[in-house]
């Protein structure tokens, strides 16, 4: 029974993110052992309630170290990875195609114009702490409603003509971002710019997750309950109209919901690329295009992943540490390669 | 269910692509719709199944119109084998048929036993429950075309439209499919391309060149050779068959056609 097999994948993936956010947090240069990472989350988690906690047989490094830079940055990983897997499926599921992915199409640059525009001139002031995601939301919209345009949804759209509006928008945002960054009279505004066109999860506080948590959390149940008209979506406007479902609506909420989660995730971490594209593609592989089992695979798969590759990016250039869209940009770049020589009859460029 | 149509007309750029078509289907009669190339057929059948919305004229089912039903509720009713490519996407044979069973289910539905036999009911229907795990990318035209059929019983609407599908088939799978498609008792609307099909497999015929209705009628008052020169521009001879009692068309091509009659 496939679904059987789909809820055994699940809980394996669900031990294998448990495990991962537990190394994770223990590997680094200063090694911590599992044992530690957990006594001092367990006496976090009964502060959190108002109880005593134990007192601590750690140092107050190792608390530092555990409780306010690796396990925030680990957890961010994970909750981006995840974002960015779904963002993803979500993107794929409105152009139809499956080389469809934030970063590649601009929407990630959108994103970073915006986000960057709130730092650079204060825009959004009204939203208070909100501001920079409102921006990154609104910049994000606006890449992605402009590659729709040039792509021409209306029409068949070709992949070809999808990628390529894609890489102008990007390229033309980016423009945007450093033009911004470098004319701006804000010195610490150079460094911030950077890190969100390249992409990054260090520096996560606990004070990030919340928004990015909650974001995730409703788009992905949203987009699980329409499950059926996404996978309808994929046959085609009028296959799904006659199957009774509203595509023009459907598409317009996953616009704003591709947007909204990309908005949100370049805000705390940057333009991180090619997770969109590289995890649905292997959870298609692993269980076929069902959006039953699209969706939580690639969350999950995407959350594992992404916590990896920062482990990588933290780790393998010591004492270099590199932000972790330089690591998606090395293997995302190949695997694009990869997709487009496969058999010659790659999903999606039958243009 | 009976399908009706009345006066039906779509204009693109000043055109009319379909103009004042008025037909109509009786519960289980399998219609055909035939006529060249570009003559409207597509576009009056995508009126039809609701995704083109008439310049004028009106579409009912059962004295309902299409229109004014959602499109939920008129996929319960009516379903689609339209020409549209199905995508790059890899769906198992299983789940392409259980998308039949969309229109059915509501907001956040799980899967109902009631839909996995509708599904597994449709599969054995049209024979293909043993490629139920296969992906519908590797199977063959014939095979794809069973597929999407079964989707249609799964959906259990009581009228079926068909744009070609026995399209890019060879012979033997050409009949199998409009055997099959015949056996459904359902009430059926195709537009077909091969008129020894259409003659052999449809109870009446309408035809149609360049957007109006020029000939209905059942298939020996609709095939004649008059009407094939007049509207194909093809001089063809049409026998009735001893065994089948159905017309049999030839077409003499190397004969000149002249102008029509």
């Amino acid at each position: 029974m496939p679904s059987r097999r789909l809820v055994l994948l699940l809980m394996f993936l669900c031990l294998l993110l448990l495990a991962s956010i537990n190394l994770a947090i223990t590997l680094g240069p200063v090694e911590i052992s599992s044992a530690t990472t957990w006594r001092i989350a367990y006496s976090e988690a009964l502060r959190l309630f108002g109880l005593d906690s134990p007192v601590g047989e750690w140092t107050v490094a190792q608390y530092n170290i555990v409780w306010r830079i690796r396990f925030p940055r680990v957890l961010l990983a994970a909750l981006v990875g995840s974002a960015l897997a779904v963002v993803g499926v979500t993107m794929q599921a409105m152009v139809r195609n499956p080389l469809a992915d934030p970063y590649l199409l601009g929407v990630s640059s959108g994103a970073s114009v915006g986000a960057v525009s709130v730092l650079a001139w204060g825009a959004f002031a009204f939203a208070g702490g909100h501001a920079l995601s409102l921006g990154a939301f609104l910049g994000a919209a606006l890449a992605c409603a402009l590659v729709y345009r040039v792509a021409g949804i209306h029409g068949h759209l070709s992949a070809a003509r999808l990628i390529l509006g894609g890489v102008a928008v990007g390229y033309f945002l980016s423009g945007l971002t450093s033009l911004m960054t470098l004319t701006s009279d804000q010195r610490e505004l150079a460094r911030s710019a950077l890190s969100w066109m390249l992409g990054s999860v260090a520096g996560a506080q606990w004070s990030h997750l919340g928004l990015p948590s909650l974001a995730l959390l409703v788009c992905a149940l949203g987009l699980f309950s329409q499950s059926r008209a996404l996978d309808a979506l994929l046959l085609g406007d009028e296959t799904a109209a006659t199957l009774g479902v509203d595509a023009v609506r459907i598409r317009r909420a996953l616009f704003l919901i591709a947007s909204f989660l990309t908005g949100i995730m370049v805000a705390v971490s940057g333009a991180i690329g090619f997770i969109g594209l590289m995890v649905p593609h292997a959870a298609r592989m692993l269980i076929g295009s069902g959006h039953r089992r699209v969706l939580p695979v690639s969350a999950l798969v995407g959350a594992i992943f992404l916590i990896w590759v920062d482990v990588v990016a933290r780790i393998a250039f010591q004492p270099v540490e590199v932000p972790v869209g330089v690591i998606t940009a090395l293997l995302g770049g190949p695997f694009f390669v990869w997709l487009l020589c496969r058999h010659g009859r790659t999903p999606g460029m039958r243009a | 269910m009976r399908l009706e149509t009345d006066g039906l007309r779509w204009e693109k750029a000043a055109r009319r692509i379909v103009d004042e078509v008025s037909l109509h289907v009786a519960p289980g009669e399998f219609v055909g719709l035939i006529g060249p190339n570009g003559s409207g057929k597509s576009s009056l059948l995508r009126m039809i199944y609701r995704v083109l919305r008439p310049s004028a004229g009106w579409v009912a089912l059962d004295g309902q119109s299409v229109w004014r039903l959602s499109a939920r509720e008129n996929a319960r009713r009516m379903a689609v084998l339209a020409q549209e490519n199905d995508g790059e996407f890899d769906f198992s044979v299983r789940e392409m048929v259980s998308m039949g069973r969309t229109p059915h289910q509501a907001f956040l539905a799980q899967e109902h036993a009631e839909d996995r036999q509708a599904v597994a009911a449709a599969l054995l229907r049209v024979g293909v429950a043993h490629l139920a795990e296969r992906s519908f990318l590797t199977l063959s035209g014939g095979e794809k075309q069973r597929v999407l059929i079964a989707r249609a019983l799964a959906q259990e609407a009581r009228v079926l439209v068909l744009d070609e599908p026995t399209n890019h088939l060879d012979v033997y799978h050409q009949f199998e499919i409009m055997t099959l498609i015949r056996g459904l008792k359902v009430s059926v609307i195709a537009a077909l391309h091969e008129l020894n099909l259409a003659a052999h497999y449809c109870d009446r015929l309408y035809l149609i060149d360049a957007g109006r209705l020029v000939a209905h009628g059942p298939p020996v008052e609709v095939l004649t050779p008059g009407i094939i020169r007049a509207v194909y521009r093809v001089r063809a001879e049409v026998a009735l068959h001893p065994v089948t009692r159905k017309p049999g068309i030839h077409f003499l091509p190397d004969e000149a056609a002249g102008p029509p009659a």
